[in-house]
């Protein structure tokens, strides 16, 4: 983080070791970026869990008889989406477009909502069907992976809706513009998660 | 231009990429939309054809599951192996060690206590027996 600072033009660069602290920005954004892996080793466990598990279904529906794949479709087009929202979003930002940052975290916003409803009407239907989480070791693993993922994107959606609070009432100063680019961060690494999500369990779990 | 001498934080974009108009900021992300987008599309291709050899699907569709988190981390989250990034790639690259060595790890050790368990059948007879 404490790489040589450039000091006025005309003079040599000073050692790393004479130079001061990085900039919060990047301070904070690479503590983030921390988390953020941490965050996904955590999802490992899960994705391990949910590997391991994958043909324990006690005689109960595989994955073959309940996934829908047009459905996983859209949820993941609407997730991939979201996260280019996201990124024009966090474009308008640094350069303090007002207008631009509510109208990427609108379409940001809906796209999250439209995959989280898809995947809540997925788990209705799931247990409507007698499939729920205490039917086989199979389906715990499922919903605890999937459900996991789905907590994210709720948490990441209301974390957007406060974060717009604060541009409206706070403007673009440099925290709130600090907790933006968090949010941009956090929103990537769960589209991220949910490539391996999507292809580990729903299209592995059709093709077996 | 003082920041170039500072490690990137994740998820901001280069110093010339800023430097330039907005427009291509648009273009980095649009690209890795398409990227992704089209890796997406082979996925689920992929998952549902019959033209390809069976067991080689699994690794199919995890090559290309890797590929578009690769697709992800370089246009949107904007990792590259600038010298500015050099840290940011570390703690990913420590990342993806923890989660390599759990994933496989918890296979290969739960796979092999599947194989050396009891076939059912045998248990079946000695309960009967």
């Amino acid at each position: 983080m404490n790489i040589t600072v450039a000091v006025e033009s005309g003079e040599a660069l000073p050692s790393a070791s004479e130079a001061g602290p990085a900039p919060k920005r990047i301070v904070v954004a690479y503590g983030f970026w921390i988390f953020l892996l941490s965050d996904i080793v955590m999802f490992s466990a899960l994705f391990a869990a949910y590997a391991v598990l994958q043909h324990a279904s006690a005689g109960g529906p595989t994955g073959a008889q309940l996934f829908n794949q047009s459905r996983v479709a859209i949820e993941t087009a609407c997730l991939l989406a979201s996260s280019y929202t996201c990124g024009l979003m966090s474009l308008a930002v640094n350069s303090r477009r007002r207008f631009a940052t509510y109208l990427g975290a609108l379409l940001t916003f809906v796209l999250g909502v439209a995959f989280l409803s898809l995947e809540i009407r997925e788990f209705a239907d799931m247990i409507a069907q007698g499939a729920g989480p205490q039917r086989s070791a199979f389906l715990s693993a499922f919903f605890a992976l999937v459900g996991c993922h789905g907590l994210h994107v709720t948490a990441g959606l209301v974390w957007l809706v406060v974060m717009m609070g604060q541009v409206a009432s706070k403007g673009f100063r440099p925290a709130v513009q600090r907790r933006l680019q968090c949010f941009s961060l956090f929103w990537h690494a769960l589209d991220i998660v949910w490539v391996g999500l999507f292809t580990v369990v729903y299209l592995m779990g059709v093709t077996q | 231009m003082t920041e170039a001498r500072f490690d990137r934080a994740p998820g901001d974009q280069s110093i010339a990429t800023k430097q330039q108009a907005a427009s291509s900021g648009i273009l980095v992300y649009s690209i890795g939309l398409l990227l992704a987008a089209i890796l997406t599309a082979i996925s689920f291709w992929v998952a549902n054809t019959t033209l390809l050899w069976g067991p080689g699907v699994a690794l199919g569709l995890a090559v290309l599951a890797i590929a578009q988190m690769g697709v992800h981390l370089v246009f949107f989250l904007h990792i590259t192996t600038g010298p500015d990034n050099t840290n940011n790639v570390l703690a990913l690259a420590f990342g993806v060690l923890i989660v390599l060595l759990v994933v496989a790890g918890s296979l290969v050790i739960m796979a092999n206590l599947n194989g050396s368990m009891m076939p059912a059948d045998m248990m079946d007879m000695q309960m009967h027996y």
